[in-house]
């Protein structure tokens, strides 16, 4: 009996187990093997660690990879502010036909493809788009405005993308906060501010946290998004590891950057959990 | 020299559409005392309490407390705290921090605070249970902060959305004594709500009886269960035998009760009642007395029924039998006398039974008038 249920698990991890290894492990090994060799000849290999020698020397991606890093930082930070109060009343304010139709309306946006969304935003904000012939007719400004390209413009569009994935956990966390706590937090004397910051935002904080660790993953390797409302300024390093890998078809410095990149995202959401004081474990049940 | 009542309702009223939550209610509850609001569920008694602690706004009339008028004023401003149904703690925060809440909230300095909260916590029988969690309380160790958290506040009034229905039978009776022991110990004015009429009779200096948004009732424990004004009273405080009937007889104050099945039996009127009305008449089971023969009855002037035995309900000290009266078949119970002398009874025997008419109560029929 225990055998067999032992071998039921086994047979039900399989596809999950195969997947991991064939998808995530394999490929990393071959990428970290490649990302610590040199080419010195033409099919001739040695080991070398030039490719992060090269990223530390040239400044441009340095530069673009802290930019990114703190790019994914304000995105997290703005799709926090944004999703809060709206998961906050589809928890706690709106009761059965409306709260599932504003579920509804936050998750519409996901039934369209990411490119054909972000293609959305570029029809509305190209110079020749509506949103600066909008502010021609209303005379806000002379003439229409080139509003792509902008870092704005990218943050808008990660921020758009990621909402749902903040909503979500920000939702169940707050569903379980007992309304009898704030309601006593109240009567004990407290306003709305200082029962956001010791009752609801301790309570809701892994699930915070959850959210701000998938958006900001989501983010930090979105390839899209920056390149199509970014254009040749956004910079960002999802499109170095491409270029080195498609265009100057230098697979051991793409692998370099990938591994770079990897580390980069497990070091905030280290420096994250450690700030707020919250448990990996914990924080991923709530999502 | 009269004192001000704490809490004072004139008039209160709340509707939901055609609904009336609570309805016209007048009252008030003198300083340092308990006072229990009883009723079924649905009857009002939340959202009468949620009026109190400022939740939610009546629709019409005025509630004051500690003399001054609440309208518009919000719950964190008003001299009240509530301890919630599940007690509310805050399972964020050390049982210090919880305690020490409202006051860090009124800008009470640190140390002041920490002072406050030990006293409280000792007074509450916790000494030094500053650093523990919530969690790591037992079911009376958090009822005790949670007092203790509101009570730190010195609140006029201290409003109990029953604290109790959550725990289990024996945690609630040790409660009950404790919640008792607490209120005398404070002398803070309680209003305590609750649908468990033993709670309400051990706990309070008063209770009202709350049914359909209006008070059937007000007064002292003894008086609800002696004394009851209306059939909703005499039928829902304490247990009790209800036969309707007509009154064929009324003499001196003692109606004879007539019931469809043939049944005739004496009660007190309570109220105006006259022959012939459609009346309703309550014995309690422990009035009832039992006797295996009828003339132990007749000799100490009872009117005395026989009766079969139809099940015996034992419950140690509560324990009760069912009997059919032989006549009307109506079905009576009484409470089993722990003497020992009914030790023996079996089902099927035939007994007898009586009770002093005076103890027994007898309403004009659909009398909802509010004779309190």
């Amino acid at each position: 009996m225990k055998t067999q249920a032992r071998l039921m698990l086994m047979l039900l991890l399989t596809p999950a187990l195969l997947w991991l290894l064939g998808l995530i492990v394999l490929p990393h090994v071959e990428l970290g093997i490649l990302s610590l060799r040199a080419r010195v000849a033409p099919r001739v290999y040695e080991p070398s660690l030039a490719q992060f020698a090269t990223f530390i020397d040239e400044p441009l991606y340095w530069h673009t990879f802290m930019r990114t890093a703190l790019m994914s930082i304000l995105a997290t930070a703005i799709t926090l502010l944004m999703a809060f109060p709206i998961a906050w009343t589809i928890a706690k304010l709106v009761r059965g036909q409306a709260k599932a139709m504003l579920f509804v309306m936050c998750l519409i946006p996901f039934w369209v493809s990411e490119t054909v969304r972000t293609l959305g935003w570029m029809i509305l904000l190209r110079e020749s788009g509506v949103l600066p012939a909008f502010l021609v007719w209303l005379g806000v400004t002379p003439a229409p405005v080139e509003m792509l390209y902008h870092d704005a413009t990218i943050l808008v569009g990660l921020v758009y993308t990621s909402m749902l994935f903040m909503v979500i956990p920000l939702i169940s966390a707050l569903e379980s906060l007992d309304d009898s706590l704030i309601e006593a937090a109240y009567d004990l004397g407290g306003n709305g501010w200082s029962i956001l910051r010791q009752i609801v935002i301790p309570h809701a904080a892994p699930g915070i946290v959850a959210g701000c660790i998938v958006v900001f993953m989501l983010t930090l390797g979105n390839y899209l998004t920056p390149t199509l409302l970014g254009g040749k300024n956004s910079q960002w390093f999802t499109e170095q590891i491409y270029t080195q890998f498609i265009t100057r078809f230098n697979w051991e410095q793409g692998a370099a950057f990938g591994f770079l990149l990897l580390g980069l995202s497990t070091a905030i959401v280290w420096a994250g959990l450690k700030l707020s004081g919250q448990k990996f474990g914990e924080v991923m049940q709530k999502t | 020299m009269t004192t001000q009542p704490d809490l004072q309702a004139s008039r209160v009223a709340k509707h939901y559409g055609a609904f009336r939550a609570v309805d016209d209610l007048s009252f008030s509850v003198a300083r340092g005392s308990f006072f229990s609001i009883l009723g079924p569920s649905g009857c009002g008694k939340t959202t009468l309490l949620r009026m109190i602690a400022g939740f939610i706004e009546p629709d019409a009339g005025d509630i004051h407390i500690g003399g001054k008028p609440m309208n518009g004023v919000p719950p964190n401003q008003r001299p009240v705290n509530m301890v919630f149904q599940h007690l509310a703690l805050f399972p964020m925060m050390n049982v210090g921090d919880n305690v020490g809440y409202g006051l860090a909230r009124r800008g009470v300095a640190r140390d002041e605070i920490k002072r406050r909260v030990g006293d409280m916590l000792e007074r509450v029988s916790l000494p030094g249970a500053q650093d523990k969690r919530v969690d790591q309380l037992s079911g009376g160790q958090k009822q005790r902060v949670a007092i203790a958290r509101s009570l730190v506040l010195e609140p006029t009034l201290l409003l109990l959305d029953e604290p109790l229905g959550a725990l289990d039978l024996k945690l609630r009776e040790h409660m009950k004594i404790e919640l008792k022991q607490l209120q005398a110990a404070f002398g803070t004015t309680f209003v305590y709500i609750t649908h468990d009429q033993s709670e309400a009779l051990v706990l309070s200096d008063h209770v009202a009886v709350m049914n359909a948004g209006k008070f059937e009732q007000v007064g002292t424990p003894q008086a609800l269960y002696y004394e009851p004004q209306t059939p909703f009273v005499a039928g829902f405080v304490g247990a009790n035998n209800r036969i309707a009937g007509r009154a064929t007889e009324v003499n001196s104050g003692v109606v004879t009760v007539t019931s469809a099945q043939g049944l005739v039996m004496p009660a007190r009127a309570m109220g105006s009642v006259s022959r012939d009305d459609a009346v309703e008449a309550f014995v309690r089971p422990e009035v009832a007395r039992l006797a295996r023969d009828a003339a132990a009855l007749r000799d100490a002037g009872l009117p005395a029924f026989a009766a079969q035995v139809t099940s015996l309900l034992f419950d140690g000290a509560n324990s009760a039998v069912l009997l059919h009266e032989a006549q009307s078949h109506t079905e009576f119970r009484v409470a089993l006398p722990q003497t020992g002398e009914f030790a023996d009874l079996r089902v099927g025997e035939t007994v007898a039974f009586g009770f002093d008419p005076q103890r027994a109560v007898c309403f004009a029929a659909g009398d909802t008038a509010h004779a309190a």
